[in-house]
């Protein structure tokens, strides 16, 4: 069957139509879901999109964490529903507590705009089993608060718990700390990832089609359940 | 105590200051006499900004009129200049309206904000249109890199454009940077922005049906910007910039993001007559533009409009320029949907007023009347006709032929090419631009096709379809310091070419005008060369000038800068896939430079960067040459026949070369023909390089014969170095060194 993706609008959402557009790609349903709605309205998973939700105010998701939408995401996703967050859905995950650590601004304190390698760590997640382990990919970085941290016990658990799920490949845009561009919680189903695959699913538009593999791999997830 | 009608009626003697407010002791008169009797201080804070240099274009309207009078004809433009920008019939019923603008004053005096709040002013302008904005662009020129001011203002500026850009989710796709000690004191921050929208979306800012409600939306009204458009935007700098920093709006480009999507909510849903946005000259430019042409009147009670100051009287509201704010007008039935929308996005709407059918904007605070007057008085201006007057410094100028410094290069050695080569890609003007560029987000939307480092942005405007739009921008303040009439035409001619090179075809022009002070006959004649220049050339392309804006006073004390025309021009795609890059892909293909090369240095890369030379005359213009180019890039690439085109400009062959081996990292084997240092360096116009794929080499030549462009191979593509025999070799990772190196270096 067609796995059906939520790809959640917070004011400020940006990259949500490229996520929709990515999961119709990847042969899934995109499915709208509203910030304000307590509804997931039955999806089978949950796309939290990049952008600058309520304009960054306060801390980069902060305030989204709080959505009503969010109240009904947070149990399901601790019950095991399958969500990727990317670059501002990554930080309201870490905000809302689902992953460990937080992304501060970028070691040269600017907003980076840049084709990145990234290499997959773990393929035990519904969003990167596709992938060989330790294949190299080439996605799209775009932050100006991408560096990850976490204290030295967290990044010794997370490495040790096979919950780093991507790492950058030939240099740190960033500052991330160790490398990390993505983590999981230690279930696997709720990934965190900085850069867009989103914006690499097609040379047209982008640096290729290695993100798409993200998509996909929650397509297969679904119709492996 | 609120002057009002009443009051002004009764003390009609009363002193104004009209001065301070920069109207003129004629203009002052003026309005009094339109009135028939002295203004309230309402009226006098909305005919100071409506009359401002910024808003009346009092002293270029009399220029402006060409850009109608001589527009070709076209079916191709929907909406044209006067509106907030044209709009472009693309085909497939898509409609592509866009307009490039000046914040140039207030991003010398608050950078960041200065120019974060440019970008969201275009955007607005081009939403108010009825369209959804979908990229943005900039041309940018600052004094020289190294400058400690240029330190100040340039990490601002593109901070600036990146913060704001960013958030609103608009991708950045390309635009210029330019450094001249003349723009020292005087930066040029010109933000483009592009929508796209269905024929019948189109909006138009005309208030029409007595009894509808006018609502301001958006943003709450403060004390930022009150008199950006006149005492800031229409003065030259004279020292004590910093005091003027209150006249530099805020943004908060959430806000605009929500207004983008409610508004475009609001026009799917039906409810919105007639809609304008607010940027220059606030709530008095909005009322008196929207009510002047629909005809109509309009009454507006200022104590309603939210503030973010309970301070603020009626003239400081009328002026503010607070950002984020649009204003509407809709049907009373219409209005409990129109505001249900807006609480949908948490955008504060707020019904201010009605149209009347009195022909009067008449405005009211707490019940008393503050001001009444007719709307298109104050919406129309005055007209000046300035004295114009060739500057006494263009004759030596022009005989200054920098003659003596190619003569010797004629014999130049190799590694004399060589090392000018190295040094006018590494200079700020010819380097790599990615310290700026890669602090825009250029993918978001998922449509960007094409950005920089290509000639144009390309972008994808159907998924289905695939077809497209090409945007570039172009300006160069030293042909038009030579020639203001040839510079300007030039600037087209660039832009057209890099249009073109995607394999676009060109359609219509926008432009950003940035000039000194108008009151200098000097200047004034400059714009108006320019200006003819400019609609001579569009008239011979066949593009039309669908809108544009005015930047006057560009100049501290008497230092003004070059005569900076920019232009934008657009074209479209039939199919984004045939779309061609600027560089070398694959190995083996033949090498062609495509256009006639003569001797042309007066105002060239060359001669500023090796020698600090300006002086002579620009490269022959020749639009004829221009259009059989353009024709031959849309034939080889539509049919295939081409893998890459770069345009020559700045820098000429060599440093368009380095470009096309840098993009992709596919170096080539060329020979060029005698004179080396001619061939590679000379900046004659309707010119390009093409990369023509394996096989279709005979055909492409075929196709340049019977347009009549001359073609001549120069070499191939592949290797790991740009190899000029018989001349020079540098590897491409000393190339890259050198050009990526520059900007990193100076700026951090």
């Amino acid at each position: 069957m067609t796995a059906r993706v939520g790809v959640i609008t917070f004011p400020g959402s940006l990259d949500d139509s490229d996520a929709a557009r990515a999961v119709a790609r990847a042969g899934g349903e995109p499915v709208p879901l509203w910030h304000g709605d307590n509804d997931l309205r039955g999806v089978d998973a949950v796309i939290l999109p990049g952008g600058f939700s309520y304009g960054d105010y306060l801390r980069c998701g902060a305030i989204a964490r709080f959505a009503p939408v969010m109240r009904e995401l947070v149990p399901a996703a601790r019950a095991g529903l399958p969500v990727l967050g990317i670059c501002n859905g990554f930080q309201i995950l870490c905000e809302a507590h689902l992953l460990p650590g937080a992304l501060t601004r970028n070691a040269g304190l600017r907003f980076i705009d840049r084709d990145v390698r990234l290499r997959i760590e773990t393929t035990a997640t519904p969003w990167t089993r596709g992938f060989a382990p330790g294949q190299e990919i080439t996605v799209v970085l775009k932050s100006g608060e991408g560096a990850y941290v976490a204290d030295a016990g967290t990044l010794a658990a997370l490495a040790a718990g096979g919950q780093v799920v991507a790492r950058y490949s030939g240099g740190n845009p960033n500052g991330s700390a160790g490398d990390i561009a993505g983590v999981c919680n230690e279930a696997g189903n709720v990934v965190g990832l900085m850069p867009h695959p989103e914006h690499a699913i097609d040379p047209l538009t982008g640096p290729g089609r290695d993100g798409l593999g993200f998509f996909t791999s929650v397509g297969s997830a679904m119709a492996g359940r | 105590m609120v002057d009002t009608v009443a009051r002004a009626a009764a003390a009609p003697d009363q002193p104004q200051p009209h001065a301070e407010l920069g109207l003129t002791d004629a203009e002052y008169a003026r309005i009094r006499e339109l009135l028939g009797r002295r203004p309230t201080d309402a009226e006098l804070a909305i005919y100071s900004v409506m009359w401002s240099e910024h808003c009346s274009y009092k002293s270029s309207k009399v220029y402006l009129r060409q850009f109608a009078e001589k527009a070709p004809s076209t079916r191709a433009l929907l909406a044209g200049i006067g509106n907030n920008a044209g709009v472009v019939d693309i085909g497939q019923g898509y409609a592509v309206t866009f307009k490039i603008e000046s914040h140039n004053h207030p991003s010398y005096v608050e950078p960041f904000q200065g120019a974060a709040t440019g970008v969201g002013g275009i955007v607005r302008d081009i939403l108010a249109m009825g369209a959804r904005p979908v990229a943005v662009m900039d041309a940018l020129r600052f004094g020289p890199a190294d400058a400690p001011d240029t330190r100040r203002v340039l990490p601002g500026v593109v901070g600036g454009i990146s913060f704001y850009g960013n958030c609103l989710g608009l991708p950045n796709i390309g635009g210029e940077l330019a450094f001249d000690p003349c723009y020292s004191g005087n930066p040029l921050v010109n933000a483009l922005c592009v929508g796209v929208m269905r024929h019948a979306d189109l909006k138009l800012a005309a208030a029409r049906g007595t009894g509808n409600a006018v609502i301001l939306l958006g943003s709450g009204t403060g004390p930022d910007g009150i008199g950006g458009a006149s005492v800031l935007a229409s003065a030259t700098f004279a020292g004590g910039e910093s005091a003027k920093r209150p006249s530099v709006q805020v943004g908060d480009p959430f806000m605009e993001k929500l207004l983008i999507e409610c508004c475009l909510e609001l026009y799917a849903a039906g409810v919105v007559v007639a809609i304008g946005d607010l940027g220059a000259a606030g709530i008095a430019c909005a009322t008196t533009e929207l009510a002047a042409a629909g005809g109509t009147g309009m009454t507006v009670a200022l104590d309603r409009v939210p503030l973010r100051d309970e301070g603020l009287g009626p003239a400081a509201i009328l002026m503010s320029e607070s950002q984020e704010r649009m204003m509407a007008i809709t049907e009373p039935a219409s209005l409990p949907a129109f505001l249900e929308i807006c609480a949908k996005w948490d955008v504060p709407a707020t019904v201010i007023g009605e149209v009347t059918g009195t022909g009067q904007l008449e405005v009211g605070w707490h019940g008393a009347q503050v001001a009444a007057m007719p709307p298109a008085s104050a919406a129309e201006g005055p007209l000046y006709d300035r004295p114009a007057a060739r500057p006494a410094f263009q004759d030596k100028l022009q005989l200054d032929e920098p003659t003596a410094l190619t003569g010797p290069m004629v014999g130049a050695t190799g590694d004399r090419l060589r090392s000018d080569l190295l040094a006018l890609i590494g200079s700020p003007d010819g380097a790599a631009k990615t310290w700026v560029t890669e602090q825009y987000d250029r993918y978001v939307r998922g449509n960007t096709v094409l950005a920089v480092p290509h000639d144009a942005g390309v972008l994808r405007i159907d998924e289905e379809s695939f077809i497209g739009i090409a945007i570039s921008t172009d300006g160069n303040g030293r042909y038009c310091l030579l020639d203001p009439y040839a510079g300007a035409q030039l600037a087209l001619s660039e832009a057209y070419r890099n249009v073109a090179a995607t394999g676009a075809v060109p359609l219509a022009v926008t432009n950003c005008l940035n000039f000194g002070s108008p009151e200098d006959p000097a200047v004034m004649w400059q714009f108006a060369e320019s200006v003819r220049g400019l609609a001579d050339g569009c008239q011979s392309l066949g593009v039309p000038v669908t809108g544009g804006n005015v930047s006057f006073y560009n100049q501290t004390g008497s230092q003004q800068i070059h005569p900076t025309p920019v232009v934008g021009v657009l074209g479209v795609l039939g199919d984004v896939r045939t779309r061609l890059p600027s560089g070398f892909g694959a190995a083996g293909e033949t090498i062609m430079l495509l256009g006639a090369t003569a001797a042309e240095f007066g105002g060239s890369l060359w001669a500023y960067v090796r020698h600090g030379h300006l002086g002579g005359l620009p490269p022959a213009v020749d639009l004829a040459a221009e259009q059989r180019l353009a024709s031959v890039l849309a034939t080889g690439a539509a049919q295939g026949l081409l893998s890459a085109a770069h345009d020559l400009s700045d820098g000429g062959l060599a440093v368009a070369l380095a470009e096309c081996c840098l993009v992709a990292g596919t170096g080539c084997e060329v020979e060029v023909p005698s004179v080396p240092f001619v061939s590679l360096f000379s900046e004659s116009v309707a010119r390009a390089v093409v990369a023509v794929r394996a096989r279709a080499r005979d055909q492409f030549g075929e196709l340049c014969a019977a347009e009549g462009v001359p073609a001549s191979v120069l070499g191939r593509t592949g290797g790991t170095a740009l190899d000029v025999a018989g001349q020079f070799v540098i590897p491409l990772d000393e190339l890259a060194a050198v050009h990526q190196g520059t900007l990193p270096a100076i700026f951090g």
